[in-house]
């Protein structure tokens, strides 16, 4: 297995931000500093890449992938769907990925992980295996391909970063999509149609727990540490298992770049993505709200919602929208008083 | 050692011979007992360490190997007929990656109407997705192919489809030559891949690449298949020499000496149609046959000097290009556009069919007296076509085309009517 160390001797983290709390304070000792103001931390995405200022999943992925690179000693092979994560690390002859690296297709980066993980098995390589994509890639035409992988128990950690659309093509409809959300496939049109359709909803982290498999979690990118330690517990155990990460698009969603630690903040203060983990099929850790914050506030500083405010049918599309986050509150019992569990 | 094996059962037993690290399918028939028997091979431990992965469809089943083959693992699948549309995404990426896997397609028709018979439909739609295509004749050269595909995918990191006739070949019992394991040692070294994922030496596989490097890649693609036409040979000849018998290779001629007419055809009918061609050789004609062993890529310049002596081309082959004709003879077509020797397509089994020798010395017996169309459908049942047809003019909303056909087809077998009734 090679050092960490070794993989990219001329990668070191460069950090932009001197004094300030944003990485951490790398002006205090070394061992006082966070893992993010370790000059040793790795760096399996490199800067440089083409995402959008503020995107959310360039965030959630580095730090996802960094944590994963330190639990497993760099020893591992990354399996990526279509989408703007894969296409924004590797215009090339660039590549922002300082580790092995594949992308196939839009639908099966599950079935390519899993593909992964009987090559390293067969080889008796103790190797670890990673897939990711966006909730498009995750949620609808990658499905069977991840349930299957799921139902299977293979040895992969499957990481999804939810912007609630198609980022990549433009913003189109997905099945992660929020009601009443504007997309470029749902767009809003006057009182009878105001954005995005009031479905059943497709919760991927209950429909990973059906599945039974030894660990979910849902994560957000205003909780990195959090992020951090999930992908951390999640390498510690072999066999399927899934992280459900929330990630601004502030392109996709008509906010600012700024906006985006904010609104990933509010969507778990409001209710409606509630924060948990869950091992073998059951809830085992929810983050407590701290301040119960109303739904406006989460969809105000978004222009995909902007017309729910304009009309009565928005507004009985609000109106939903914070019923589902009551619906959450009761059922992760989100406002209860120990708050233990907050990380 | 000489053993009586059903044709999957000898695929199977020639896979596990080549020491596969990951097999992963999906099953469909008539691939199935070969995959059944990979199966079972495995967990007897006749495959040492090698994982046989069980997934939830096709599309899957390819993407895992492609997964496992980047690894640096030799990795099989095999499927057939919807199977291998199933996983057409998945077809172009694997070899647009240039990943060697081996897949048998046990070919099989593509509903609708959903039909398991067989025929080359389904192979023939990915002949442009970039993989090497090898025909097998019988399940000797099936067994064999499958060694050699190995070889050749390795050596070019390019994958190999072997296609053997869905029930005529991989249903039928056999006596087949099982080499040893020494000997396929002794052909088939260890996998030692042109690009792999490891984390000693990371980089990325499979990104965007825009108009600035395309074409060169995708030329790069074509011009590995071209290679293949020296590697095929090559490796089918020191298969022969280990062996020693003579599997695959590009073409194979038959009794072509001197013949008028050249049947050109693939797959396990070229046993037919010598049979055939001794009959009518006999009787004086000079027919020969030629049977391609490589679709793709298309020995284009060895067909030519072998067909370039006759009189006249029939290419007998078990697909349909709708709207247009032959596939196999469109290619025919390309490689003797120079000359003005005529080409006659004939579409046959499709569906599985029988191709009998009464029906081929009908049609070959037209060929020589230069009586055959440019595309014909050998044993079409015109009558059965006219009457559909006459129904469909008659009726707005006339129902389904197919089940229509088959009530049709029953009402005139079960009550001897002759023509067939407009269905109320
Ligand atoms: C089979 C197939 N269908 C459609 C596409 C086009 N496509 C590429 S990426 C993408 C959307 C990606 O959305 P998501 O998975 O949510 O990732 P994001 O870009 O939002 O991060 C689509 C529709 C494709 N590449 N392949
Ligand atoms: S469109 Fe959204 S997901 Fe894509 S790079 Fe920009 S911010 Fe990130
Ligand atoms: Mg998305």
């Amino acid at each position: 297995m090679p050092d960490i160390k070794d993989l990219s001797p001329d990668q070191k983290v460069k950090f932009y931000q001197k004094g300030t709390f944003t990485v951490g304070n790398r002006l205090v000792d070394a061992d006082a500093r966070a893992v993010q103001a370790s000059m040793e931390r790795t760096n399996a995405i490199t800067s440089g890449h083409r995402a959008c200022q503020g995107c959310g999943e360039a965030l959630g992925a580095r730090y996802a992938l960094d944590t994963a690179m330190r639990a497993t000693g760099g020893d591992m092979i990354a399996a990526n769907a279509t989408g703007c994560l894969e296409v924004f690390t590797t215009p090339y002859p660039e590549t922002s990925w300082q580790m092995p690296w594949m992308h196939s297709l839009f639908g099966n980066a599950p079935a390519v992980a899993s593909g992964m993980q009987a090559a390293m098995k067969a080889k008796g390589r103790s190797t670890r295996i990673i897939a990711q994509g966006g909730d498009g890639g995750t949620v609808d035409i990658g499905f069977g391909c991840l349930s299957g992988m799921f139902e299977r128990n293979d040895d992969v950690l499957y990481i999804c970063y939810d912007n609630e659309a198609y980022m990549n093509t433009g913003v189109q409809r997905s099945g992660a999509t929020p009601g009443g959300a504007r997309t470029a496939t749902t767009m809003p049109a006057g009182e009878a149609y105001p954005g995005n359709v009031f479905g059943t909803g497709k919760n991927l982290p209950r429909i990973a727990m059906a599945h039974n498999i030894p660990y979910v979690a849902t994560a957000s990118v205003a909780y990195l540490q959090d992020l951090e330690a999930k992908v951390e517990k999640a390498m510690q155990v072999h066999g399927a298992r899934y992280i459900h990460v929330y990630v601004p698009c502030p392109l996709g969603w008509g906010c600012a770049s700024h906006a985006t630690i904010n609104l990933a903040r509010l969507v778990v203060e409001t209710g409606f993505f509630p924060l948990f983990e869950a091992e073998h099929g059951r809830v085992t850790q929810t983050r407590p709200i701290r301040q119960r914050i109303p739904i406006e506030e989460y969809l105000k500083p978004q222009r995909r919602f902007a017309h729910l405010f304009k009309s009565e049918a928005g507004r009985e599309a609000i109106a939903k929208l914070q019923a589902m986050c009551d619906h959450n509150i009761v059922e992760y019992d989100l406002l209860r008083a120990d708050k233990e569990t907050i990380r | 050692m000489l053993k009586q094996l059903e044709g999957s059962h000898a695929v199977a037993e020639a896979i596990a011979l080549c020491r596969p690290e990951v097999i992963c399918a999906y099953p469909i028939s008539p691939q199935t007992h070969i995959v059944e028997h990979c199966g079972e091979l495995v967990r007897e431990g006749a495959m040492g360490s090698c994982e046989y992965m069980n997934v939830e469809s096709e599309f899957a089943a390819l993407s895992a190997c492609i997964g496992s083959s980047a690894c640096g693992a030799r990795t099989y699948t095999a499927t057939a007929s919807q199977g291998l549309l199933y996983m057409a995404e998945a077809v172009y990426n694997a070899s647009g990656l240039g990943l060697p896997i081996v897949m048998t397609v046990a070919n099989r028709a593509i509903g609708a109407p959903i039909n398991i018979w067989n025929d080359h439909t389904d192979s023939m739609s990915m002949r442009d997705a970039g993989w090497i295509q090898l025909f097998a004749e019988t399940n000797q050269e099936a067994l064999d192919l499958h060694i050699q595909a190995f070889r050749i995918a390795e050596q070019l990191s390019q994958p190999v489809m072997v296609c053997m006739d869905g029930f005529i070949l991989t249903h039928a019992y056999e006596r087949v030559d099982m080499p040893t394991q020494e000997q396929v040692d002794a052909f088939l070294p260890p996998y030692q891949p042109q690009q792999i994922l490891d984390p000693a030496n990371p980089y990325s596989i499979g990104a965007m690449v825009g108009p600035e490097a395309f074409t060169e890649v995708r030329y790069l693609a074509h011009e590995k298949q071209l290679q293949a036409l020296d590697v095929i040979p090559a490796i089918a000849a020191e298969f022969e020499q280990i062996f020693g018998r003579s599997s695959g290779g590009l073409i194979r001629e038959y009794r072509t000496d001197d013949a008028e007419t050249i049947v050109v055809t693939l797959g396990s009918v070229a046993g037919t149609v010598k049979d055939v061609v001794d009959e009518m050789r006999d009787a004086g004609d000079r027919i020969g046959v030629v049977t391609i062993g490589s679709f793709r890529p298309f020995p284009t310049a060895e067909l030519r000097a072998v067909l370039k002596a006759a009189k006249r081309v029939v290419v007998l082959e078990k697909s349909l290009a709708v709207g247009f004709g032959g596939v196999v003879a469109n290619n025919i077509h390309m490689a003797l556009h120079h000359t003005d020797i005529p080409v006659h397509t004939v579409v046959a089994g499709l569906g599985g069919r029988p191709i009998t020798m009464p029906s081929l010395h009908k049609l070959f017996a037209e060929a020589q007296e230069d009586k055959l169309q440019d595309t014909q459908f050998l044993d079409l049942q015109h009558d059965i076509v006219n009457a559909e047809l006459a129904r469909q003019r008659a009726l707005i909303g006339s129902g389904p085309t197919a089940e229509s056909i088959l009530r049709n087809i029953q009402a005139d077998t079960a009550y001897g009517g002759a023509s067939a009734q407009p269905a109320e």
